[in-house]
């Protein structure tokens, strides 16, 4: 019978020995794969765990103006951070740590248990851009709150209120997209990058390179030792060639309006001042910006986020009629060319009206100086039709309308020349030489940009010097970061030189009585130069809708000063600004800035001559000339390559001996 | 009528044996807890063991037939605390596990694999057939099965499972068949995927799922369940041959290396042969049982005491297979070694009981 007393089958027992002998075996070969077949791999993993490399960051460049003021800087910026590693009771402390950082206890203690499954290893960042005494709290309470910790990063301080937001633009952390663009193939993921502007396109010399420092660490994160350090390599200061007081002006006079100013040094194509309105506050994306903000910035119909001056692509209006004037002065035409402006003429069918046909005036007659001070319209209907699109689009094109101008800045739009391959090329249509008619105005199918703009009248006033537009200058930059040959190119338009003193005589005649826009002259400055109203729909149009606001008309207005081979350049777009003058007396503001600026600074020693002479200009009295009025004023030549001569009088710049 | 019992028919060798392994354990605790907030927990361990080994010889005193008589009471009380447990335990880490009686705290879940072991061979010491019958096989599953659940509601999975080879080994000297053995072989795999695989199964919470899948894979998640097993498997390995510096243990890099991952702390230290070493001492310690089981005097004596080797063995199982990265994490300790009162106490105690067997041996 089978009784209490019955062994258990003996097979069974020895059945179970033999199970946990076989349970033996399996980990017994476990600990051989890892400690006798695997050690080199885990040896590696173990040396891994305990170095780390600790980077030093690096400062980003200061931005400066060309003359060496600061406008962009660095500040230290402080994050707390709370360690894990230790036995405190986190909870008990939130309180006190709320407290000590302005936060809210119950989000602190959230955040402790949202982390709680991370290693214990890793700090929680409690908060960024910590105060001057939220600094002063983590440090005096060392030893009772020995889990809180600060971390030191630098953050970018730009000028307040979006003074030259769009030339400077901002940084950010380097996007995937980006990531995947050969030019940011050696960043890593969390580096802060230069994402617009010239923080973008300067990026490689600001942003300097990272240190490291090898460290070994335990798993709290605590340095036991040091091994090794490479030193952080700070980013390059960039000298912008803008000048803060003439950005000023420039800001001043574009105050709340919608649209661009840009000034530009025609000579070598400097950019003096660029503004951008509406603007925004890039110290905004330097701390996080909430989407909502984003989205209200990017929905925004007055477009804060775009740089107008080198992204707004817009029907020039009158401006483009300089441009006509040389393509019709080349051609043989324009000088020659009288038109009777009766307010409106008829084309191809279609009557098209002149400005002042609203004003229920008429020009008379006209020719091209007349054209281009009163802005008459029949007349630049008349040469376009004369020209035809085709040599239109030739000269544009050759003042650089149509394409980019190269300017050192990132993402820059072409603007639109119309010719018939465009028109083909585009919509499949054969262009109608009616259309013509209207680009002879500026309107119709042509765009510009204010930066394009700017360079084309300025190439003209140079009588055919064209250059490229640039913010800064290549000889202050170190070897390897830019193109300087990019930058320093200068075009010859072949420009009849009689054509050039006409255009812009006839230029400056716009701001004097008679012309469109005298109540923007600036008395003791010689300013050239010509306003434009671009129509945003047809003037008709406008009239059945009462002149409503929402289809106000662009102002432009391109000036310079002197009125050839100038100082300075200047180009305005005032969206809604309805009439070119309005857009003129900004410009002027500008240039005035300029002029007394450049009036107050000492006179400019002339070098020693190279060939031993000096161009004197003088103004004398000769009574003995016989002349009615004594007073002579001329120019002569000295010579200083023999001897040096005893003058009676010193001139500035001049020896006496 | 009892004959007198000797003392020297105490096993002296296999205690030798464990105080060896206890020893160990106590070394690796001092030097893993060096210097973290923890130091000075083998001293702790060292207390733990002597008042472990007076139970031992506190329960070695009653004769394990007279418990085995009086089981049903223990049962019922153990059951019933765990009840106690379920409805007015203490939450701890997201789990109710213990009771406050007074000033200090008790896991039930600890005493009742103690009870559970003794009922078992109750049961099958009671059994007239030599083959087990359906009707038996359940009846044996329901005894462990139903502490087991309430354990698992706690919920507690880790100890849950420690009551299972309690059951297999009952139901596997006990006579089971071939058939019956298949037939659960089976229901555990539709069981267990269905756990895994099947969404709408809600009998693991998913942190325990996640646990349990990611030592297949660690590097799916190294920052949080995987990362236990990588470290540990990193400490183990870079032990090799002899033993190494402990850099992961003295690092913190080891999570817990006085508790569930003190084998791998002690395989970093003394490398492959030291591990070796101490799986010897514990298989040896694993015959010597089984020895006092071949010479129990009766079979309810052979039961208690492979119920003890089967819960060792699958400590040591589920413990150094984690380890080594064979076993998902699961939070149960290495006996003798691991930093524990429970974890010793109940180790004493059923050692206790393996000697209360063998020193009744020549008993009738």
């Amino acid at each position: 019978m089978f009784g209490r007393d019955e062994k258990v089958s003996a097979i069974r027992l020895t059945a179970a020995q033999y199970i946990i002998l076989g349970i033996f075996l399996i980990l017994a070969y476990g600990l051989w794969r890892l400690q006798v077949m695997q050690a080199d791999y885990y040896s590696l993993a173990a040396e891994k765990n305990r170095i780390r490399n600790v980077p030093v960051l690096a400062p980003r460049g200061k931005i400066l103006d060309r003359y060496g003021r600061t406008i962009v800087d660095n500040y230290p910026s402080f994050s707390a951070l709370l360690l894990r590693d230790s036995t405190r009771d986190l909870g008990a402390d939130a309180d006190l740590i709320a407290q000590g950082l302005h936060l809210d206890p119950n989000e602190v203690r959230a955040r402790i248990r949202r982390f709680a499954s991370m290693p214990q290893y890793q700090p929680i960042f409690l908060k960024e851009d910590i105060t001057p005494d939220e600094l002063q709290f983590i440090e005096a309470h060392r030893n009772e709150l020995p889990e809180l910790d600060t971390i030191m990063a630098h953050r970018r301080l730009y000028p307040r209120n979006g003074f030259m937001a769009h030339l400077i633009g901002y940084v950010g952390e380097v996007t995937d997209d980006m990531l995947n663009q050969p030019q940011f193939e050696l960043y890593n993921p969390g580096d802060v990058v230069g994402i617009s502007g010239v923080e973008r396109q300067y990026n490689n010399l600001l942003m300097g390179t990272n240190g490291s420092r090898q460290a070994l660490v335990d798993s709290h994160g605590r340095e036991v030792g040091r091994l090794g350090e490479t030193e952080a390599i700070p980013g390059k200061p960039l000298k912008l060639t803008i000048d803060i007081d003439l950005q000023i002006a420039a800001e001043e006079a574009l105050a709340g309006k919608n649209g661009a100013i840009v000034a530009m040094d025609p000579h070598t194509g400097e950019i003096l001042a660029m503004v951008s309105g509406p603007t925004y506050d890039p110290n905004d994306f330097a701390v996080r910006v909430s989407r909502d903000e984003w989205n209200k910035l990017v929905t925004d119909p007055d477009k804060p986020l775009l740089n107008k001056a080198i992204q707004a692509q817009l029907a020039p209006g009158s401006t483009f009629k300089i441009i006509m004037s040389v393509a019709g002065w080349q051609e043989g035409i324009a000088q020659n060319l009288h038109v009777h402006c009766g307010g409106s003429a008829d084309f191809y069918g279609r009557n098209y009206k002149c400005w002042v046909y609203f004003l229920h005036q008429s020009h008379g007659e006209v020719d091209l100086e007349k054209a281009i001070y009163q802005s008459c319209d029949v007349f630049f209907y008349t040469l376009a039709d004369r020209l035809g699109i085709g040599r239109i689009s030739k000269y544009a094109t050759m003042l650089g309308l149509g394409q980019k101008t190269g300017i050192d800045l990132p993402n820059e739009l072409s603007g639109v020349v119309p010719s018939e391959e465009w028109k083909i090329r585009n919509f499949k249509q054969k262009w109608f030489a009616g259309e013509t008619i209207s680009v002879g105005i500026g309107q119709g199918a042509v765009t510009v940009t204010p930066v394009q703009l700017l360079r084309a009248i300025s190439a003209i006033s140079m009588g055919g010097k064209m250059v490229v537009p640039h913010v800064i200058n290549p000889t202050d930059v170190p070897p390897g970061f830019v193109e300087a040959a990019r930058y320093t190119e200068v075009k010859s338009i072949p420009i009849n030189p009689e054509g050039w003193n006409y255009i812009t005589d006839a230029m400056t005649r716009v701001l004097l009585p008679g012309g469109t826009a005298p109540s923007a002259q600036v008395p003791g400055i010689d300013i050239a130069g010509k306003t434009g109203s671009a129509q945003v729909v047809s003037l008709a149009l406008r009239a059945k809708v009462k002149n409503s606001s929402e289809f106000a008309q662009n102002g432009w207005f391109v000036g310079f000063t002197p009125r050839r081979n100038p100082d300075i350049v200047v180009c305005v777009l005032f969206q809604g600004g309805e009439h070119g003058k309005l857009a003129a007396r900004l410009a002027t503001q500008v240039i005035k800035a300029y002029v007394d600026k450049q009036r107050l600074n000492p006179p400019k020693m002339v070098e020693k001559p190279k060939n031993g002479t000096v161009d004197v200009g003088g103004l004398w009295s000769d009574p003995d000339s016989g002349k009615q009025d004594p007073l002579e004023a001329g120019r002569f030549v000295l010579d200083l390559s023999s001897k040096p001569m005893v003058l009676a009088t010193g001139a500035p710049g001049m020896t006496t001996h | 009528m009892s004959r007198y019992v000797s003392y020297r028919d105490f096993d002296w060798v296999l205690l030798g044996f464990v105080l060896l392994i206890c020893g160990m354990g106590v070394m690796e605790i001092h030097s893993a807890t060096l210097h973290t907030k923890f130091a000075g927990a083998h001293v702790k361990q060292v207390y733990w063991v002597l008042a472990g080994v007076g139970a031992m010889f506190l329960i070695s005193l009653v004769n394990y037939q007279a418990l085995l008589e009086q089981i049903h009471w223990f049962y019922i009380g153990g059951v019933g605390s765990l009840m106690a447990v379920l409805l007015f335990g203490t939450r701890a880490l997201g789990a109710k596990r213990w009771i406050r009686i007074g000033g200090t705290h008790f896991q039930p879940s600890e005493w009742v694999k103690l009870i559970l072991i003794v009922a078992v061979a109750k049961y099958f010491a009671d059994m007239r057939q030599r083959e087990l019958s359906w009707g038996d096989f359940l009846k044996a599953g329901a005894i462990v099965g139903v502490p087991m659940l309430m354990v698992l509601a706690q919920p507690d999975l880790g100890t849950a499972l420690t009551y299972v080879p309690i059951a297999v080994m009952g139901v596997f000297l006990g006579g089971l068949q071939w058939k019956q053995g298949l037939a659960v072989g089976l229901l555990g795999v539709v069981g267990v995927s269905a756990v895994f695989l099947v969404p709408r199964v809600h009998v693991l919470k998913s942190y325990q799922k996640q646990r349990l899948t990611s030592f297949i894979d660690p590097e799916l998640d190294p920052q949080g369940s995987g990362y236990q097993v990588e470290q540990s498997k990193i400490a183990v390995g870079s032990g090799g041959l002899w033993g190494g510096k402990g850099s992961q243990t003295h690092g913190n890099f080891l999570p817990v290396p006085q508790t569930d991952f003190i084998f791998a702390a002690f395989s970093e230290e003394h490398g492959f042969v030291g591990a070796l070493g101490v799986l010897l001492l514990y298989f040896i310690v694993l015959m010597r049982l089984t020895q006092n089981a071949q010479t129990a005097p009766d079979r309810a004596g052979t039961f208690v005491v492979m119920g003890v080797v089967a819960v060792l063995s699958f400590h040591i199982l589920v413990n150094v297979g984690m380890v080594v990265g064979f076993m998902p994490v699961t939070g149960i300790p290495l006996p003798l070694m691991s930093y524990g009162g429970s974890s010793v106490l109940f180790m004493f105690l059923a050692l206790g009981m393996v000697m209360n067997v063998r020193m009744r041996r020549f008993v009738n």
